[in-house]
């Protein structure tokens, strides 16, 4: 666990106490069953917002609390253990993006609205079904043309920071050449579709702003994935504690122990890479880079072994849509997929470091 | 010394028989369903035949022949296992499939042929031969799943004017297989509540019995091929159990072997999925090529090498198992890691093939995923259950440790 400064331990609490009393599992299956259109519910993101958490990454003058990215990693997280559906991630990460490269009149005109979760803020980066930081969309007049794939929050988004070839842009979700149309995935959350034919667009920076960003969209999506994870992995272990069959807890077997033990040691990795990379973004560190890279990747290889051992070591009830487990995985694959799958950052490190 | 050169008989024998197969199949086996075997498996639903599938069925039914090497006298084919074996080659070679299947098929008959009274088995295995009777498996219960010899459903021995000497069954039972649709269930049951092995019986309970009730069970995949079953005060005439009282672990273990060789088949149809694509197909379609024409992700091209290799070790070990069977006239050592590594290999490649489409491999439903990409998603999450189902992984390795190392049980 990071050191943290009182502030930041009184979020952490804070937050883990509002996902547990307000948003439990049950909360995310709720909105599983009902299916709104947004992705999330909408009375749950509201308090999200009175809560301030949108503004986590904002700074003060435009009404966030610029507490930073360990911050948000650490209600990422506790969000994470629950599946707390929300566009925090989303909207926080995209923030930061407007905050860094907008003009004073944009960063007047969005951040406030996002930092009271009035406005969500999506990141329309990729283009295709994974992750590969190569982007067609392009810029004519001012005016922003290409196609989102996955859009993660596309269906609510008030805003949008694009990716295009030359950099990054900022298109209102309202402008005329905006189309979105949804895409049912295994976790229920909100990935649109999302195609721009002209819209007007304003420029945030070049393409080391569109690569910052996605880092910090990776070390955001591996912040929630240490919390699923982390409770995956808890709830695993009371189970075992609890199951008993032939004549003793499961928890007894010693080859069920060492896999969690197992697990657990693959868990404190995790732990470490994704609060370095997170302390990293704050400390305005230039190789964030290397960071994000090897968070994305250790957060990817842990996720899924510890969702897949969920179902395995639950046996027959881990299969089943009335238990939670099989959320844990949906959701977990789909974090692994989005910004950079664990073989694509494999792939970026050994680059990066001249394998 | 005069040699007289004799025919040999058996290779005539069985050759007139190939021959005798490839007619009935040409009279028999309606052209238009070639290659069409839509895998009718006791995990789907009843499902409406065709004029032409129900004749196919109604011939294969007569024949014997879905069930080939079961005694003729019982309805099956009466075939010697080489004869078994030309009858697959020809229907093969005609594009021709079995209709006939299901838990009867695959594991009932076997058993009750080994352990069923004579009446029992002129009741039961003709209607398993025709295909008519859906059977389903009651074995797990709640707090019996690898521990299977906990079950406690319980038949308490009865009598009275009715029914005469017959049980009364009550307890639950679960992942019932195809329970909602079944005619009768096969089930242990617990006769004596002092004795844990000793006290279960093997025992065949109708679905249609007042008393019994059928819960689907919704699964990750969103398909419901399991029930939750309750028994509620369930007559059953005493002439339904399967051997003696207390003989059902015996009786159930053998029947279990039966399943786990049905079901240790899961890898083997590794390069057939996605509409026929192979994983390579697939990952060159998603991911394209570099230069030299090679999966353009070079870490996940190793990946799939690694999942091919381990699937064609995976075949090699089948026929090295089946060649050894057949020599040694008992089962392959080999035998015991099938099902585990059949689980790791259906498994893996679903994973490598969601990976490969990423996004596009996750859709639920909806606009935006071809139907091979949305059943591949549900594959892949169904698949979780295959190192679960009939003896999880870690039953199976304690089997592996326990009768092929000798290793003691856990104390």
């Amino acid at each position: 666990m990071a050191v943290l400064n009182d502030e930041q331990a009184m979020l952490r609490d804070m937050a883990r106490e509002w996902v547990d009393n307000e948003a439990p599992v049950s909360a995310y299956r709720r909105m599983r069953d009902t299916a709104p259109a947004a992705g999330f519910d909408a009375a749950s993101w509201g308090e999200i917002g009175q809560m301030g958490w949108p503004g986590i990454v904002v700074p003060e003058q435009y009404g966030g609390s610029a507490f930073g990215y360990l911050s948000l990693g650490l209600v990422l997280e506790q969000m994470g253990r629950n599946l707390v559906a929300a566009p925090l991630a989303a909207s926080a990460v995209a923030a930061t993006a407007i905050a860094e490269g907008g003009s004073d009149a944009v960063k007047q005109a969005w951040l406030p609205r996002i930092a009271s979760g009035e406005v969500v803020a999506a990141l329309a980066i990729d283009e295709g079904p994974r992750h590969d930081r190569r982007f067609e969309a392009s810029i004519s007049g001012g005016a922003l043309s290409g196609h989102k794939a996955f859009v993660a929050e596309g269906d609510s988004a008030g805003v949008f920071v694009v990716a295009a070839a030359d950099g990054l842009y900022l298109v209102d979700g309202a402008a005329d050449g905006v189309a979105r149309s949804p895409r049912r995935l295994i976790d229920a959350r909100s990935h649109a579709d999302v195609r721009f034919d002209g819209a007007a667009a304003e420029k945030l920076g070049d393409t080391a702003l569109t690569d910052r960003v996605c880092d910090l969209a990776a070390t955001a999506a591996a912040a929630e994935m240490l919390g699923l994870a982390s409770q995956a992995f808890e709830t695993t272990n009371a189970y075992l504690k609890q199951r008993v069959q032939f004549g003793q807890p499961l928890a007894t077997f010693q080859a069920l122990q060492h896999r969690m033990a197992k697990m657990f040691t693959e868990l404190e990795l995790m732990r470490s890479v994704v609060e370095a990379a997170l302390e990293a973004i704050d400390a305005g560190r230039s190789d964030l880079d290397q960071a994000a890279c090897l968070a994305k990747a250790v957060a990817g290889e842990t996720v899924h072994l510890v969702s897949r051992e969920m179902i395995q070591l639950h046996g027959g009830i881990g299969m089943t849509d009335e238990h939670d487990a099989g959320f844990y995985m949906k959701r977990a694959q789909v974090l692994e997929t989005m910004w950079g799958s664990a073989a694509w950052q494999r792939e970026r490190f050994a680059r990066m470091n001249g394998y | 010394m005069a040699t007289v050169a004799e025919p040999d008989t058996r290779a005539d024998s069985i050759e007139a028989f190939r021959a005798e197969a490839r007619d009935w199949l040409a009279a028999n086996f309606p052209a238009s369903l070639k290659g069409k075997d839509n895998g009718l498996s006791a995990l789907e639903g009843p499902t409406e035949l065709s004029a032409d599938e129900a004749a196919w069925k109604q011939a294969m039914g007569e024949k014997g022949w879905g069930v080939p090497t079961w005694p003729r006298e019982y309805g099956g084919g009466g075939l010697s296992r080489a004869e078994a074996r030309v009858l697959a080659e020809e229907m093969a070679r005609a594009g021709a499939w079995n209709p006939i299947g299901g838990m009867g098929v695959m594991m009932f008959g076997p058993t009750l042929l080994e352990y069923g009274s004579e009446e029992q088995k002129r009741e039961h295995i003709p209607a398993i031969a025709r295909g008519e009777v859906r059977w389903c498996q009651g074995y797990s219960e709640p707090n019996a799943g690898s521990d299977l010899a906990n079950l406690q459903t319980f038949a308490e021995g009865a009598f009275d004017e009715e029914w005469g000497d017959h049980y009364v069954v009550n307890g639950q039972k679960t992942w019932t297989s195809g329970g909602q649709w079944a005619d009768k269930c096969f089930a242990l049951v617990r006769t004596d509540k002092t004795n844990k092995h000793g006290g279960i019986s093997f025992l065949l309970i109708d679905m249609d019995s007042p008393g019994v009730e059928t819960r689907p069970i919704r699964l990750i995949s969103g398909s419901s091929p399991f029930c939750e079953t309750f028994f509620t005060d369930v007559k059953v005439p005493k002439a339904n159990r399967v051997g003696e009282e207390g003989q059902g672990w015996t009786i159930g273990k053998r029947l279990l072997q039966h399943e786990r060789q049905n079901l240790s088949g899961g890898g083997s149809s590794a390069s057939r999925f996605f509409a026929g694509k192979s994983l390579h197909d697939l990952a060159k379609e998603y991911r394209g090529v570099d230069a030299e024409g090679r999966i353009a992700d070079a870490d996940l091209r190793m990946r799939i090498v690694r999942h091919e290799m381990d699937v064609r070790a995976f075949m090699a070990t089948l026929r090295r198992a089946a060649l050894e069977a057949k020599a040694q006239a008992g089962p392959s050592a080999a035998s015991s890691i099938m099902k585990n590594v059949g689980a790791r290999i259906t498994q893996e490649r679903a994973e490598l093939a969601i990976e490969i489409m990423g996004m596009q491999g996750l859709g639920w439903e909806g606009e935006g995923f071809s139907a091979d990409e949305l059943a591949q998603t549900r594959t892949w999450l169904w698949g979780k259950a295959v190192s679960i189902y009939g003896g999880s992984s870690e039953i199976q390795n304690n089997i592996v440790a326990k009768r092929m190392l000798g290793m003691l049980d856990h104390q």
